[in-house]
């Protein structure tokens, strides 16, 4: 029987959580012990947000347990599971930038007065929310600040000490790092130690792997819904832990290193060198020649959506250099970079991509009428026989070119996006995860479509989470990690392994 | 290009309920106020309450019109009414005190009243301003300055050609009703004949798309604010006409206001996208024919607006789409009972 010492803090099992018919978590368990780091992985739609959604009373598993220190729970909301002891620290930081940082930090929970309660004791807020910093080694902070003049490291540390204000035992941090830079990561990283050796339980999701190999004692892998396993972080190799993740076995091969950012390729399109934004992305080298699909392969918030987004000047790069058409460019909006002959499909296709109110047609029509200008001659018959001709040739279902994109299915909308950029003719088009969400045989018209646009001599930029996907699209894959370029592969040397070996390799 | 196209079967799909609406108020009319339809030709030109209201409803739609434009990229002008007091004040002080002639007055106050909108413009597209704001400035500031104009007097003017705008008639209608149709007609193949309309819809409909597919979104509000104010001068100085005066204290007041209720109730939504000229007249025509329905049934101006909000809460839950799903709901239910 288990000891009382070695008895865990937080202990989930058998949670089941179903959205309409697709299952988000399988019977799955998680164990926090007091006094440890537990990193929980997984690619995009493992269940990982799902899971601490549970933990946190956002979500009502429909079968399964957690216990708290030996006693059963049922979280209704976050608010409920701080009240019990379990503090979450989401990926959007609610704050509030206007407040002070001890407002932030008591908010919602002022201490009153004595003799009335309605009236909120300043002093006791100011104290409260100074040991709360100081807890963090943060003590010398002055709590009376404006939250938003902080930078954004002591916002998310503001954020854990508001966390941490109610006698929290368990910490979940959802992504704490993602908006950090390395210095402020470091810092965040002391911090969660400090907190370690107090005896809180820890739960750390992360997708930079660097950072779980510094910090944690377990892992737990979570893949489609379903746990993996948990593991002791010093048995477990890098290699083992992506192949665990991604769910494909591979050896370790050595990838060849891709620092030879000296000169630009003689004929290249676009060529990046030391390209990024602080904060966003480090540094990436990047060739693409024209008619060549390249991959940007990867891990979730290795930096991928970044770079297209610098490239396209959906963001202003401020680090390295970019050339393109064998000019300097630095692109400060998409509109000038459209001119130049560069399209981009957005990751997000539902926030990015479409307009949901308007037709297929005029979804279909806008960017070639943004660029060539508002009295740039397209007469209503000339648009729908555009619309018509991708229609047909992509294969898209839709009533009819005049029916409400938001009517059509994923897969079909993508395409009229795709057909977006056609409809341009770039010479450079950049997709972003062009087949997420979509069904397998949309997909693989969308790959197609990719292929014929190749072959009439347009270069693409093609950012997959999928594998497969990357290494039968592209004559060239770069692949980033830690937000900057660690590799590139070529022809034959481009296989999933090989890519594997680059995104798993140690600095 | 023909009238047949998807476009307008949709348009005319939207105009259901606010012309329901309208032949609603008309037939109400109609039976409890003789006279009501009551038209007399004298002098070549048509009288009556009709003719009132077509008159009176003109200029207020003119306003919507170019309001409709900035509620289509989701923003909102809430300085029309003082750009027109700041127009009807320049015409008239040009007019009395520098003897200008009548047709560079009246062009003088339009180009100020471009020079508001695309203040508006700047602060909304360049400044980052939200568009209530930035518009509330203007709404105060502008009868301000229209005050400093006039030197807070009434100043009355005696120009045929001017107050004959609003006091003569073209074609047997009074010459807003012209100009009106004329605004009408023009915007419409701007907007439409070009990609203007297409780039307007898009900026209101999805703004983080709109710039990802490369929409010029800064020009577009430039334009649409540019435009709201023109048309909002143009009805200052109609305006001014018709009292031969200007009155920077009173002059569109709440004008605003009347022509937000007409692009909603046009059914073009606050929060941006589709947008519907058509919509938006007959809007105004409703709006006008209750104020003077109201009016006629000795409804004080005091208590006016309530029974008038009344109506445009009815049209507005009639154009949502929650409220209709619900009634088409109960129709089927009761059908099948």
């Amino acid at each position: 029987m288990t000891s009382d010492a070695d008895r865990p803090l937080l202990e989930a099992t058998g949670l089941v959580v179903r959205f309409g018919s697709v299952r988000a978590l399988e019977s799955v368990g998680l164990t926090v012990r007091a006094g440890e780091v537990q990193a929980l992985l997984g690619e995009n739609g493992a269940g990982k947000s799902t899971l601490i959604k549970c933990l946190s009373g956002v979500v009502k598993p429909s079968a399964g347990r957690i216990v708290l220190d030996g006693r059963p729970i049922e979280p209704d909301s976050p608010h409920d599971a701080e009240r019990l002891g379990i503090a979450t620290v989401f990926q959007e930081v609610g704050l509030i930038p206007h407040l002070s940082v001890a407002e932030n930090i008591c908010l919602g929970r002022e201490p009153g007065r004595r003799f009335f309660r309605g009236l909120i004791d300043w002093k006791a807020v100011r104290s409260r929310a100074r040991q709360a910093m100081g807890r963090l080694g943060l003590g010398g902070l002055d709590v009376e600040r404006e939250l938003g003049t902080c930078s954004v490291a002591v916002q998310q540390m503001v954020a854990i000490a508001r966390a941490l204000d109610v006698r929290a035992r368990v910490l979940i941090l959802d992504e704490p790092t993602s908006s950090l830079d390395r210095g402020e990561c470091v810092k965040l990283l002391e911090v969660i130690r400090q907190l370690r050796s107090q005896g809180l339980g820890i739960v750390f999701i992360s997708h930079f792997l660097d950072q779980v190999e510094a910090i944690a004692d377990r892992v737990t892998i979570l893949r489609d819904g379903v746990l993996v396993g948990t593991f002791e972080a010093k048995s477990l190799p890098r290699s083992k832990l992506i192949s665990l993740m991604v769910g494909r076995e591979f050896e370790a091969a050595a990838a060849r290193d891709a620092s030879d950012s000296g000169s630009i390729e003689a004929g290249a399109l676009l060529s990046l060198r030391g390209f990024g934004r602080s904060g966003m992305l480090e540094g990436v080298d990047m060739d693409v020649g024209p008619g060549e699909v390249v991959g940007l392969a990867g891990l979730l918030g290795s930096g991928r959506s970044e770079t297209a987004r610098l490239v396209f000047g959906a963001d202003v790069a401020t680090r390295g250099r970019m050339t393109f058409r064998g000019k300097a460019a630095r692109f400060t909006t998409p509109r000038q970079a459209i001119a130049s002959g560069i399209g981009m499909l957005p990751e997000n296709r539902k926030e990015q991509g479409i307009f949901p109110s308007l037709s297929v047609v005029e979804n279909l029509v806008v960017s070639l009428r943004a660029r060539d200008g508002a009295f740039a001659g397209l007469s209503l018959r000339a648009q729908v026989s555009l619309a018509e001709e991708f229609v047909r040739l992509l294969g898209i279902k839709t009533p009819d070119v005049h029916a409400r994109i938001s009517g059509l299915s994923g897969g079909n909308q993508q395409k009229v996006l795709l057909a977006r950029w056609f409809a341009t003719r770039p010479v450079l088009l950049i997709l972003d995860e062009p087949t997420r969400g979509i069904d397998i045989a949309a997909k693989a018209d969308v790959l197609r479509a990719v292929e014929r646009l190749r072959a009439e001599g347009t270069a693409v930029l093609f950012i997959s989470s999928e594998l497969e996907e990357v290494t039968r699209s592209c004559g060239r894959v770069v692949v980033l990690r830690d937000r900057r370029s660690v590799a590139r592969l070529e022809g034959s040397e481009i296989t999933e392994q090989a890519v594997l070996a680059a995104v798993a390799q140690t600095t | 290009m023909t009238l047949s196209t998807p476009s307008w079967h949709r348009g005319l799909r939207s105009l259901v309920w606010p012309v329901a609406a309208l032949a609603l108020l008309l037939a109400f009319n109609a039976a409890f106020m003789p006279g009501f339809f009551a038209l007399e030709a004298r002098d070549g030109r048509l009288y009556g309450v009709l003719v009132d209201i077509l008159n009176h409803g003109s200029r207020t739609a003119l306003v919507a019109l170019g309001m409709t434009l900035v509620i289509a990229t989701g923003g909102v002008d809430l300085s029309v009414g003082a750009v027109a007091a700041i127009a009807g004040a320049v015409t008239a002080t040009l007019l009395v005190e520098a003897q200008v002639a009548w047709p560079l007055a009246i062009a003088e106050a339009v180009a100020i009243g471009a020079c508001c909108g695309l203040w508006n413009g700047l602060c909304v597209s360049v400044f980052k301003l939200q568009p209530i704001v930035a518009t509330l400035v203007l709404m105060v500031a502008g009868r301000g300055v229209a005050q400093l104009i006039t030197g807070g007097s009434i100043i009355t003017f005696e120009s045929a050609p001017v107050s004959a705008i609003g006091n003569s008639a073209f074609l047997g209608l009074p010459i807003p009703v012209t100009m009106l149709a004329l605004a009408a007609v023009g915007l419409h193949l701007l907007v439409r004949r070009s990609a203007m309309g297409l780039y307007i819809e898009c900026v209101g409909d999805n703004p983080v798309a709109a710039r990802l597919a490369g929409i010029p979104d800064r020009a577009v509000m430039m334009t649409v604010y540019g435009l709201c104010g023109v048309l909002a001068a143009v009805a200052g100085v109609i305006e001014c006409s018709y009292i031969k005066a200007a009155d920077a204290n009173n002059a569109g007041a709440l004008l605003e206001l009347d022509a937000i209720l007409a692009v909603v109730i046009g059914g073009t939504a606050l929060s941006g996208g589709r947008f519907s000229f058509a919509g938006t007249i007959v809007g105004a025509m409703l709006m006008q024919t209750l104020t003077k329905t109201l009016y006629m049934h000795d409804v004080s101006a005091e208590i006016a607006p309530a029974p008038k909000a009344l109506v445009v809460i009815v049209v507005c839950l009639l154009q949502a789409p929650r409220v209709r799903a619900w009634m088409a709901g109960l129709w089927s239910r009761g059908g099948a009972a």
